[in-house]
């Protein structure tokens, strides 16, 4: 290495602001696709559990398909084909749409996954005591299901920001890619991509250290 | 003379190729307190079950203070009441099971209110004082912010039983509630369920305690094979009973 | 929508999808072989006795899981370099996956050694077994059959994260999948072809590890 910190953090500052939009980019982009994919989960997750089986089917077929499928193929596969459906998008959009279907299939899974979970005896005591099924759904399935999704949705949601780095291979200007422009201005390669993986590495172990922290308050006491 | 609380008539339930109850009949009257005897595979939690629309049935009819439950005959065919009705008239029963089946994720307090607050619409402060005289009735009063997870098998099936019976029931069913229980632990519910008979609650048991089905109640059905193969007062059946099969059963059973 | 479609296009370059879904599976393979060593060190550090174990390999486990790939793929292509550390594209990638995995791989054994009930080893130890013998001979075979579920599915993820080499130009499945797409405009054929063609592959590598439990399974 021909350079020393005092001139890295030099060349960081100077670069201190699409730097700090990359790292804007990047939260923005995983936080929307963590929301658009849990919203569309939920649904993935409550079809496969109530749903008929046609649509289970239907949804089973889905999931599997965007399960199998890298997300890289799932972004570059956006980004090209989504203009030839006559669907406008830019590089932002598609990615993170392409973020979001794949978030969903995974929080399609997780959901289904602590809803089947729960013992039938809590159905049937819930009918008994002349619940409907959507009092049952609010008041007892969700609740107990929220506590097995939480931590297994967590990890999610971490790796939705580790997917976030694959924008930057269609254009999108990420962490990553704001990185890696102003190595190609500055030669840095070494010390700019550690400070990149500093961020990334942060920005998890926060959602890690949140998550714990969220599985404690909801503990119930036994 | 009033409506029968219970009357079922004709009861037939298949699974699949199976027949499990092979229409059965029972009436019972307000403070009855009925015992459902027999070894498993003989239909009697089936029965219980399809009281409150846990199982559906194939035949037959089932009313409750002369509503008719789960089904209705409509232009000549049998059909399934909506949801919405199956929910109201679950809430005309209080069911007590095996398992407990109380709410993990709340308190012993707020198990007993949700029925309360969800389906008989009170508001919560209401229906927090009736849950606590329900608790204090099974002797948990103390225990009203515990959470299951906090409590024996003993006090959570008392709690299970508050749950039921905070509803005003006006059929209280118990599955077995005490087969799950250490032995040590089953007197305690027991004690709870001859208080409530005292009181007057129309109760159907389906249980292995013979001697409490003894003492209790004051009629008890044995089935075999989804029929009622025998009925009448404990203190006959168990000292000369008819059938050949219910002599069997009580000659295997822990009764003396 | 004016799209008609048309997979000649894409069939007549089938051989180079297919070439480049051998060149990903060789990848996961050398990747993960690796990996699967690294992991089981690893997993041994994590349920060690050793204070000291288990802190090293859990801060290499938190680091690496913590750092998206695509980061590492690029920092040991183009970083390293700077530290004299000059590898050729195929050979850094499977380096970097085979860290990457180690890191994954090392929580599935670690997950597999906790399910091993202790009397088992106790009961090694009172024949007088040493240390390695128990581990080779009786925790290892016992904690392979425990791990086999999620050992198959972090298989076939890794196999999935071979399709990063497209991003150092490998000519792996994705990147000809891209340039088939670049060059002939047949975004939703080249796409749709290339994403069953890793749907198929893992299917069949989770049929796979389906067949090898059932074989490995203790009858009861």
């Amino acid at each position: 290495m021909d350079f020393s910190l005092t001139q890295f953090l030099h060349e960081l500052w100077i670069a201190r602001v699409p730097i700090a939009q990359g790292l804007g980019i990047t939260v923005v982009s995983a936080a929307l696709a963590i929301v658009v994919g849990t919203v569309l989960g939920i649904g993935v997750g409550l079809a496969l559990t109530y749903g008929a089986a046609p649509l289970r089917a239907l949804v089973r077929g889905y999931t599997d398909f965007i399960r199998g499928t890298p997300v890289l193929v799932l972004v570059l596969a956006s980004y090209y084909a989504l203009g030839t459906a006559g669907i406008q998008l830019g590089p932002f959009q598609a990615g993170v749409l392409a973020l979001a279907v794949f978030c969903s299939s995974h929080v399609g899974e997780i959901v289904r996954g602590a809803l089947q979970a729960i013992p039938k005896g809590q159905i049937e005591a819930a009918k008994a005591i002349g619940l409907t099924f959507s009092q049952t759904f609010v008041s007892v399935l969700m609740p107990q299901a929220m506590r097995q999704i939480l931590p297994t949705w967590v990890n999610t949601a971490a790796e939705m920001v580790k997917a976030s780095t694959l924008l930057s291979i269609i254009g999108v200007g990420d962490l990553l890619l704001a990185s890696q422009e102003a190595i190609a201005r500055t030669f840095m390669s070494l010390p700019f991509y550690l400070f990149a993986g500093l961020l990334y590495f942060t920005i998890n172990f926060g959602i890690e250290r949140f998550g714990r922290f969220v599985e404690r308050k909801t503990h119930i006491p036994s | 003379m009033a409506t029968n609380i219970l009357e079922i008539s004709n009861l037939h339930k298949r699974y699949g190729e199976v027949e499990v109850l092979k229409g059965v009949d029972c009436r019972m009257q307000q403070g009855d307190v009925v015992c459902v005897i027999g070894s498993s595979g003989s239909g009697k939690t089936t029965m219980l079950r399809c009281i409150n629309m846990l199982e559906e049935f194939n035949d037959g009819s089932i009313r409750i203070d002369g509503d008719e439950i789960g089904y209705e005959m409509r232009n000549g065919t049998r059909h399934r009441k909506s949801e919405k009705e199956v929910a109201r008239q679950r809430a005309l029963t209080g069911m007590a099971f095996q398992q407990f089946n109380l709410f993990p994720h709340m308190s012993a307090a707020e198990n007993v209110m949700l029925g309360l607050v969800k389906v008989r619409k009170m508001r919560r402060d209401e229906a927090r004082t009736i849950a606590e005289k329900w608790l204090d009735r099974v002797g948990l009063l103390a225990r009203r912010d515990h959470y299951p997870g906090q409590l024996s098998g003993g006090q959570q099936q008392r709690v299970a039983i508050a749950r039921a019976i905070a509803m005003s029931p006006r059929l209280m069913l118990f599955d077995e509630v005490t087969s799950a229980l250490d032995p040590e632990l089953v007197n305690e519910v027991l004690l709870v369920i001859k208080d409530l008979a005292r009181e007057g609650m129309t109760m159907l048991l389906v249980t292995h305690e013979m001697r409490f089905a003894f003492e209790v109640s004051n009629r008890v059905i044995f089935m075999n094979q989804g029929r009622i193969a025998e009925e009448g007062d404990p203190k006959d059946m168990f000292v000369r009973p008819q059938t050949e099969r219910l002599a069997e059963f009580l000659k295997n059973s822990s009764f003396h | 929508m004016d799209y008609a479609l048309n997979f000649a296009v894409v069939w007549r370059s089938f051989d180079k999808l297919l070439a480049g879904l051998g060149l990903s599976l060789l990848l996961a393979v050398g990747s993960i072989a690796i990996g699967i060593v690294i992991g089981l060190v690893l997993g041994f550090a994590l349920v060690s006795r050793s204070g000291t174990a288990r802190r090293l390999a859990g801060g290499y486990v938190t680091v690496i899981r913590n750092t998206p790939i695509l980061l590492l793929v690029l920092f040991v292509y183009f970083a390293l370099p700077d530290l004299g550390v000059q590898l050729g594209g195929i050979e850094s990638f499977v380096a970097t996956l085979a860290v990457y995995s180690g890191a994954y791989l090392a929580e599935v054994f670690r997950a597999g050694l906790l399910s091993v009930p202790k009397g088992v080893r106790e009961a090694a130890q009172a024949i007088g077994m040493s240390r390695m013998q128990i581990n080779a001979s009786i925790i290892a075979p016992l904690m392979l059959r425990n791990v086999l579920p999620s050992l198959g599915s972090t298989v076939i993820s890794l196999f999935k994260d071979t399709s990063l080499a497209a991003a150092i130009a490998i000519p792996e499945l994705t990147f000809e999948a891209r340039k088939i797409n670049v060059e002939s405009f047949r975004v939703v054929e080249t796409w749709l072809v290339a994403s069953l063609l890793y749907v198929g592959t893992c299917t069949v590598l989770a049929a796979l590890f389906r067949r090898l439990e059932r074989r490995l399974a203790i009858p009861r």
